[in-house]
């Protein structure tokens, strides 16, 4: 199976779904003429021209509003957020229109359109370009939200995205752009609202997702081999929907849970899993349930602070024999 | 600075135009002077159906029947009426929350926007939108949006979504004079010059956004010749006279179409009522005198029904039962509206997802909803 970059699996969704939907183009700021800020749509310009690959000037707002309203006749744009804090330019496009004009007319509108870029922290460029609102999204009734932490389900949850009939937002990860995974050749689709158990374990439950999972990964090996600790590694992949079966079946396999998101904690998508455990698995609970977010303060910009801020292998190694204790 | 920058084309000679226009030339103009009898009284119907629907409505309010807001159009009626009447198969509409007007110019039932304000199941929304969001996409209506200036990049979005499809058509999108001074608003007049979006915008301006007077909140008082700063063709004109919002719209329209040029035009008119009719202060930043001025000299039904009697359209009876009959059928809505059941509470939480409603096989897994 052919190793690809995060990167090139977003571009060969976008394009793959080009190439099947005459509606799917692509706007945002940067994507055509100068092959995107992250080089994520390069070369798509040349290929498929002007009027699917489309260059926006810097007007979140404007462009988010065209694309719900095109999308109403049938239009299926996927729009790029050069960051995904660059959405709260564009918040009432966003969290009023696109996630509630479905509900406000009474189901008689419906908003297929997908956000995609990056959200995330640790590049060392201070608080407004490092937000994850993916709690923020998943708030809104009427949206839904996908955090892919590895290059194989970058593709195929943005094929799943384009194809919903939903407002779809897909969190990248700019540290994730370039690393690589295998992804096989031919088509497939990663449906949301379905986990994935990246590590299976028997002593906790580490319940994550996005790049997190990725760090989660290292710290569950790290436990194994130097801690003798069986941890279960769930990836959500899918924020809302969320996969609440396969989280509560693995917390009542294990009794302990550590979650672990570089949301800030205060509201983050950990306090609703953390919800989600005492309320329906209660009883099979061994330990307080642990989490490792964020450090709770807008990011930092110095890089050594920043790295502590964010979760890294370190933290969650020693959460994770805290909670064992 | 460059010096170059004071080659800025002025594009006032429209509105020039317009402003030395006498009553009669815009009765005159083509696309009026081609209106069959039968066609001039149904823009007379839809004036007046408005609103006696619209008196209904308040004082379904006062009477508690209705809650939230109530943005009434009382007084506005021929720029929706006017507009909606040039709509061809490709062309769609887009509004703020003040929203009524518009609603039952495209041909929505009083039923079911009464029934909407009533919070019924039978509502165009089930009554889960309100006075602010009504929408009937099946006559090309968009809704009703509840922040202002919000519609504008969805207006922009529809016209857009017509020239990707290679269809000939426009998208008109109404806002009020509050509006204009938002920056999504200004966003999107950029957006539409440069990619030549085949979008119509319409400032109603009724003088005040809210409490605040134009004078208050704008510093440029034309508020059309904004468009100029963005390259777009604008045109202000007066919206009492309905067969002058037509003359006008019409080209703005038409260009649209042919050219995907976008435009903007500003039409003045005046809403008798508050801004809501929550707003007790109405009387207060503005006149009684200037209230009944207008009223009096540029109310649109009297207007309307002037010119209708003077060319032989309409009778002083005519005019009398098509009054009765509007008041009738909008006092069936409110009886409607009031007969008819609130949705069960397992509405709540449908309509919030198009997969969840429709029950897709393959795409519904996890949880879509959080409920304990």
């Amino acid at each position: 199976m052919p190793r690809i970059t995060y990167r090139e699996a977003i571009k060969q969704a976008l394009s793959e779904e080009i190439e099947r939907d005459e509606n799917v183009c692509i706007m945002g700021e940067e994507v055509a003429q100068y092959n995107g800020a992250y080089k994520v749509t390069e070369g798509m310009w040349d290929k498929y021209g002007d009027k699917r690959i489309i260059d926006t000037p810097i007007s979140e707002a404007a462009f988010s509003g065209l694309a719900i309203g095109a999308s109403a006749l049938g239009i299926r744009p996927v729009i790029e957020m050069m960051f995904m804090s660059f959405s709260y330019v564009a918040f009432d496009q966003l969290f009023n229109n696109a996630s509630f004009c479905r509900y406000m007319s009474g189901g008689l509108m419906n908003v297929p359109i997908v956000v995609r870029g990056p959200a995330n922290g640790g590049t060392n460029v201070g608080a407004t370009h490092s937000h994850t609102p993916e709690n923020l999204v998943a708030n809104h009734p009427g949206l839904k939200v996908v955090c892919p932490s590895n290059a194989y389900d970058a593709k195929g949850l943005m094929k799943a995205a384009i194809r919903d009939n939903d407002p779809v937002f897909v969190m990248e990860n700019t540290l994730l752009y370039g690393q690589e995974w295998e992804v096989p050749e031919e088509e497939y689709i990663v449906e949301l609202g379905v986990a994935n158990i990246l590590k299976e374990g028997t002593d906790m439950t580490i319940v994550s997702h996005g790049r997190c999972a990725m760090i989660a990964l290292e710290a569950a090996k790290t436990l194994e081999e130097t801690h003798g600790i069986s941890a279960e590694l769930i990836d959500l992949r899918s924020i809302r929907p969320l996969d609440e079966e396969t989280i509560l079946e693995s917390v009542r396999k294990t009794g302990r849970a550590l979650l672990v998101e570089e949301n800030k904690p205060y509201c983050g998508v950990d306090a609703q899993i953390s919800h989600l455990i005492q309320y329906k698995a209660f009883d099979y609970l061994d330990a307080p349930i642990h989490r490792v977010s964020a450090i709770d303060a807008p990011q930092v910009y110095a890089k050594p602070l920043e790295d502590w801020q964010i979760p890294n292998e370190e933290r969650i190694i020693e959460r994770a024999l805290a909670l064992m204790e | 600075m460059s010096l170059g920058m004071a080659t800025t084309q002025k594009k006032t000679a429209t509105a020039d135009k317009t402003k030395g226009a006498k009553q009669a030339d815009f009765v005159a103009a083509p696309v009026n002077a081609k209106l069959s009898t039968e066609e001039k009284l149904t823009l007379y119907r839809t004036i007046v159906g408005i609103r006696r629907f619209e008196e209904r409505s308040l004082q379904a309010y006062n009477q508690g029947k209705i809650g939230g807001f109530l943005h009434l159009y009382i007084g506005q009626e021929a720029v929706a009426a006017g507009i909606t009447s040039l709509m061809g198969p490709n062309d769609h509409i887009i509004t703020a929350y003040r929203d009524h007007g518009h609603a039952l110019a495209v041909g929505m039932s009083m039923n079911e926007c009464m029934a909407e304000m009533f919070g019924k199941h039978t509502g165009c929304s089930k009554g889960k939108g309100g006075s602010m969001h009504f929408f009937a996409p099946d006559k090309n209506f968009w809704g009703g949006h509840g922040i202002v200036a919000g519609q504008t990049p969805l207006g922009a979005g529809l016209a857009f979504a017509l020239k990707y499809k290679g269809l000939h058509g426009c998208c008109v999108c109404f806002l009020g004079d509050g509006a204009v001074n938002q920056g999504a608003f200004m966003e999107t007049l950029n957006l539409v010059s440069l990619w030549d979006i085949p979008v119509v915008f319409v400032i109603e301006n009724n003088g005040y956004s809210m409490g605040t007077s134009l004078e208050r909140s704008s510093a440029e008082k034309e508020l059309a010749s904004r468009a100029e700063g963005f390259g777009i063709e604008w045109e202000s004109c007066d919206g009492h006279d309905v067969f002058e919002v037509r003359e006008v719209a019409d080209r703005a329209m038409t260009r649209a179409r042919d050219s995907h040029k976008p435009f903007l035009l500003e039409i003045r008119t005046y809403r008798y009522r508050g801004h809501s009719v929550a707003d007790a202060n109405h009387e207060k930043y503005r006149t009684k005198e200037e209230i009944e001025e207008y009223k009096k000299n540029k109310d649109p039904i009297n207007v309307l029904k002037e010119q209708l009697l003077s060319d032989g359209t309409l009778t002083e009876d005519l005019a009398k039962e098509i009054s009765n009959e509007k008041k009738a059928e909008a006092d069936a809505s409110a009886k409607f509206a009031e007969d008819s059941p609130v949705a069960p509470r397992s509405e709540i939480q449908t309509d919030v997802y198009w997969e969840v409603d429709n029950d897709t096989e393959g795409r519904l897994k996890g949880s879509y909803f959080f409920n304990d």
